[in-house]
């Protein structure tokens, strides 16, 4: 294994990992405010980190570039919907959580 | 190598059990908004199966059309249902037993013809292999799909139009009362449909080489609609009477008049082989603006009103 | 690098199917709609995984396809149905 790939290892269970907190967040967080940062935080930082992974075994720049742009669409929604899932919802009344 | 066969039977096993208890799941949930969630994973996870069977053809339009038209179109259902108690069944619980029996009956019989296959069929990939050359495509799936059997794909745009007769029988436009579109939505709206157009073209031309096609190109086509239509812009008022009906008819019309042509000359959607490869290319553009626009009227759900008539 | 794309793939399957709970669970529609859009997110990287494992760049073309739809269900969700259907 070559330099390269050993690096590939590392950002895909790093990957892996910010997947595995996104799951736990969705499932433990308190409230529908706190869960909406697993899916803006925790899983595009895994996706981002997997593709950086697989990009340094891709067979060429455009797959880089393939790779990259579905990154930024994932991002570009997550956000988004985010956004209108979180004001929509605070619209219709559904409180933060206080401890 | 033993233990990657063992992790890839581990996978699939999991995504197969995951299909068959989400499956259970939806149609047992009471709460349809539930149930259609459930259906949007369903899709999602069906797509990952046939990446698995070797089918990235299906996997691309299950994609297309699971991830974003089938949700957008439930939901848009849902809102028009009157909202209902939650408490109340959902049938007369009496003819249950029958129903139970029936769905017993056909389970059976699928177990039957499952159990019967042939353990292995040679199919017909060869012969396809050897008529490759001539079918004016690389790609087997769209040279079976608009050329070797051209006219299953022909009465498939038929049915979609059917189904789109169905829901304007229904009635035509009534007034809604939307929400103001923030500019979140807008924004999001604009960078995406440039995107979903470039990427239909792409899958549409990628088509005669690699998976991809008019079905994948027009359902992506027709989520860009679906945006715009949901992000408040008047596409319905932009396209109605003759210039949407054109636009709808196009792909099934362009099939109809090569029939047509080759049935005169030969045989029925027997194209000649140095033609082939641009006639399909049209026929593959009228059709993906057809499934388009078809898909997008279908989520509108409703007859556009035309000019002539009062609103 | 076989074993761990086939290793983290089923990694993040068993993570998608226990975020199925949350859909199950609600207790908003909101819940339910952000769990669904949180499986696309791991669906295109189980995608570009097997894409990468099995040599196969048309799955590519599918995760391109999760990502760029992924906003469409939810916006119809914000714009047709809100969190009005079920509060929490």
């Amino acid at each position: 294994m070559s330099a390269s790939d050993y690096l590939s290892v590392a950002l895909l269970i790093t990957g892996a990992v910010f997947f595995l907190a996104g799951t736990v967040g969705l499932l433990r967080f308190p409230d529908l405010y706190t869960r909406l940062h697993a899916l803006t935080k925790a899983d595009n930082v895994g996706l981002g980190l997997m593709i950086a992974g697989l990009a340094l075994q891709a067979e060429s720049w455009a797959v880089v570039g393939k790779l990259l742009l579905i990154w930024g669409l994932v991002l570009l929604a997550g956000a988004g919907v985010a956004h209108l899932i979180a004001s929509g919802a605070l619209k219709q009344g559904v409180r933060p959580w206080k401890k | 190598m033993e233990k990657v066969t063992l992790l890839i039977m581990l996978f699939d096993l999991l995504l197969g059990l995951g299909l068959l208890w989400l499956a259970w799941q939806l149609l047992e949930s009471r709460n349809l908004f539930k149930a259609v969630v459930l259906f949007v994973a369903f899709g999602l996870l069906m797509a990952l199966a046939w990446v698995r069977l070797d089918a990235p053809d299906v996997a691309l339009a299950e994609a297309a059309i699971g991830a974003g038209l089938t949700g957008a179109l439930l939901m848009a259902a849902l809102a028009k249902l009157p909202s209902r108690d939650k408490s109340e069944p959902l049938a007369d619980e009496k003819g249950h037993w029958l129903l139970r029996l029936a769905l017993l009956l056909v389970a059976a019989g699928l177990g039957y013809v499952v159990h019967s296959l042939p353990e292995s069929a040679p199919g017909l990939s060869a012969e396809i292999a050897n008529n490759l050359a001539s079918s004016g495509v690389n790609n087997p799936v769209t040279a079976v799909l608009l050329n070797f059997r051209g006219y299953d794909t022909l009465l498939e745009l038929m049915v979609l139009m059917l189904a789109l007769l169905g829901v304007w029988s229904l009635g035509i436009e009534r007034s809604t009362r939307e929400e103001p579109v923030g500019p979140v939505l807008t924004t999001l709206v604009q960078f995406l449909t440039p995107l979903l157009i470039l990427v239909a073209a792409y899958l549409l031309w990628a088509g005669a080489d690699a998976p991809g096609g008019a079905f994948q190109a027009g359902a992506v086509l027709a989520a860009a609609m679906v945006l715009l239509l949901l992000a408040g812009w008047p596409l319905q008022g932009l396209l109605t009477g003759v210039a949407l009906r054109l636009m709808l008819v196009a792909g099934p019309a362009t099939f109809v008049a090569l029939a047509g042509l080759t049935l005169l000359d030969a045989q029925l959607l027997a194209y000649p082989p140095q033609h082939a490869g641009k006639l399909i290319l049209l026929l593959e553009v009228a059709a993906t603006l057809s499934i388009a626009v078809t898909l997008a009227a279908l989520f509108l759900g409703y007859r556009p009103r035309t000019n002539k008539e009062p609103g | 690098m076989d074993m761990l794309y086939l290793g983290v793939a089923f990694f993040l399957l068993l993570n998608l199917l226990a975020g199925l709970w949350r859909v199950l669970r609600g207790p908003s529609a909101a819940d339910r709609m952000l769990a669904s859009q949180l499986f696309g997110t791991t669906a295109v990287a189980i995608l570009l995984l097997l894409a990468e494992r099995f040599a196969t760049p048309a799955l590519r073309d599918v995760a391109l396809l999760f990502a760029l739809l992924a906003a469409v269900t939810a916006v119809a969700f914000v714009r047709r149905i809100g969190s009005s259907h079920e509060r929490q």
